[in-house]
């Protein structure tokens, strides 16, 4: 049982990324039409950031927390006001291969100068250790990561779904035009909305540094699992994105602990069952 | 679907500027051979021609972006290189597998990704080829991370020895100038016609009673069916078969070929896998380097140079090539 709730707590830390970054993706979907392939590359400057935060400045843990999305997000809007924006009237597929190229840009870059090889980043002395819970035994910083994730996620959907800021976004998806007419600075919205999306991937990086190590590389093949997670869940619900993202993160947990050898395909497995049943996704609308 | 091209359905004129064209390129790549160009670089840019003919049959005339057709040539390929080398198969009955193989995976996943459209498309396809990925990685058939290696090139037809360079040359120009003939047949015909109507407005493609997910199907079928040949073809030049043609980072190169030489045109992916793979011979010793170039191109190509080099010659001559 004890290798079952370890599986378990992997799975809820998977989601939690799982959760972030399809949150950050709907939402750049939502007011710029684009698939942002780059969210994985993203994800990984989070956690390089705090990384070099670290160890060229001495600034620790809890200020990269802030810092690193901080840093990462203007680099995604300088991304946005510098590409992105010219984009806007083409065909969706241009933004996937823009963004696409930018992430080989950043990965190509950092495994010039890092290699593939993972970098350490320690955990803080404040989330060492771990509390036995009768049951199992949970590592501080786990479980640390899968509340901290969930109240990020919960604190950004009723950002957009209960205030007014949120309520000018949804009305600028729905409409721009006439939001613009309201007299609304409607571009400037996209690109703090892209430099949101981009700064809760990097959150959710540094997050995972003392977890996963940080390498140029991490977030490449997640950033698949988590395109498979979006087209499950539908892009159409802030909650939605963040209800799949943690539920496919135990159910691949659970498969971890079933049947081994299936874990790193159970969500893409999992796609092709709910697009056979429900093509729009659980929770999306017609595309 | 707007805006992947702006070309109509060819008239007299550019069909005669295609053929001048078609037979300029194959006189070209005939006499190769004779100039002491390296083959080995010709014959691998051949492969990667076709499968990017193939992938542009769907993307340039279905409006349909595939970023896991990396599967079909990786597929196509395990699958020949095994019937090669275990079975002891003939080269003609080893490409029949692996081709087969390809068509086979071809209706499976076309059903389930031909069920969304636009961007969600390409993230299915994306995520079936990691899904196979994974599954490559651990079957053992595959060898892993070695791959299928120390292929026996064998006898095509029992005559001719494709141990030769020049032999096995002459034997991928011809699938490759085959491929690229059905290809552009395809284009051509009254099925390619209800395609490209699909890509300009498939509302109104169902309006007219055309069932549009049949025709999407059946392109999706024949562009992995081709790839898988191209794929196939490969193993021969290669002599191997890795679980690098089956990873993302090929599919992307697939489409980068495409988007350089110019989605939606006859000759384009033709011209972009021979930049490409040139470009990736020629940078080979600077390693990650060459994923950083790789990711301007397609920045610089998205921003600036949408229409690809040859979208751009055509647009200058008013032709559609």
């Amino acid at each position: 049982m004890q290798a079952l709730y370890a599986q378990l707590l992997v799975g809820l830390i998977n989601g939690s990324f799982y959760a972030l970054l399809s949150l950050g993706l709907a939402v750049i979907f939502g007011m710029l039409n684009i698939i942002n392939f780059a969210h994985g590359a993203l994800y990984m400057m989070g956690a390089f950031c705090a990384y070099f935060l670290l160890n060229l400045a001495g600034i620790g843990y809890w200020p990269a927390l802030i810092l690193a999305p901080i840093v990462v997000g203007i680099f995604g809007m300088i991304l946005e006001r510098t590409m992105l924006q010219w984009l806007s009237g083409l065909d969706h597929l241009y933004g996937l291969l823009l963004t696409f190229g930018i992430a080989l840009i950043v990965q190509g870059l950092f495994q010039n100068y890092f290699g593939s090889s993972g970098l350490p980043y320690a955990i803080p002395d404040e989330l060492k250790g771990g509390i036995n819970l009768g049951f199992m035994f949970l590592p501080i910083y786990r479980g640390w990561v899968v509340v901290f994730s969930l109240v990020v996620c919960i604190a950004t959907w009723y950002l957009i779904e209960k205030t007014r800021l949120g309520a000018n976004l949804r009305a600028a998806t729905e409409n721009p035009t006439l939001v613009r007419a309201f007299g609304i600075n409607v571009p400037r919205m996209i690109t703090l909305t892209y430099g949101l999306g981009v700064g809760l991937a990097a959150l959710a990086g540094v997050l995972s540094a003392p977890i996963n190590q940080v390498r140029p590389l991490m977030g490449a093949d997640l950033i698949i699992v988590v395109f498979a997670v979006v087209v499950i869940g539908g892009m159409g619900s802030i909650m939605g994105s963040i209800i799949t993202g943690f539920a496919l993160g135990v159910i691949e947990g659970l498969t971890k602990y079933v049947y081994p050898e299936a874990s790193n395909t159970v969500v893409f497995v999992l796609m092709v069952l709910v697009l056979l049943v429900k093509p729009t996704g659980l929770t999306g609308r017609a595309a | 679907m707007t805006a992947i091209t702006d070309s109509l359905p060819a008239p007299p004129r550019a069909i005669r500027d295609e053929m001048i064209v078609f037979a300029v390129m194959a006189t070209a790549l005939m006499i190769v051979p004779l100039t002491g160009i390296y083959p080995f670089f010709v014959m691998q840019a051949l492969c990667f021609a076709l499968l990017a003919c193939a992938f542009n049959l769907l993307i340039g005339y279905g409006g349909l972006l595939s970023f896991g057709h990396a599967m079909f040539l990786g597929t196509a390929g395990y699958f020949t290189a095994h019937g090669l080398k275990v079975w002891g198969l003939s080269p003609e009955l080893g490409i029949l597998m692996g081709t087969a193989g390809a068509a086979g995976l071809g209706v499976i996943t076309g059903a389930v990704a031909i069920r969304r459209q636009g961007i969600y498309f390409a993230m299915i396809t994306l995520a079936l080829s990691q899904l196979l990925y994974f599954v490559y990685l651990q079957t053992p058939f595959t060898h892993g991370e070695d791959g299928i290696q120390g292929i026996p090139p064998g006898y095509l037809f029992g005559i001719f020895d494709l141990a030769k360079p020049t032999v096995l040359y002459y034997v991928v120009l011809v699938g490759f100038l085959g491929g690229f003939l059905l290809i552009y047949r395809t284009i051509n015909s009254p099925f390619g016609e209800v395609l490209k109507s699909i890509r300009e407005n498939e509302p109104r493609a169902i309006s007219l009673g055309y069932k549009t997910d049949q025709y999407k199907l059946l392109a999706y079928i024949l562009s992995g069916t081709l790839a898988g040949f191209a794929g196939s073809l490969k193993v021969f030049v290669a002599q191997n078969a890795s679980l690098t043609d089956v990873h993302w980072t090929m599919s992307g190169e697939i489409v980068l070929m495409t988007l350089v030489g110019g989605l939606g045109t006859v000759f384009g992916p033709v011209v972009g896998a021979f930049v490409i793979i040139a470009m990736q011979q020629y940078l080979a010793g600077f390693g990650q380097w060459v994923t950083v170039i790789q990711g301007v191109i397609f920045v610089l190509c998205v921003l600036t140079f949408r229409r690809g080099v040859i979208g751009e010659i055509a647009h200058y001559l008013r032709r559609s090539l």
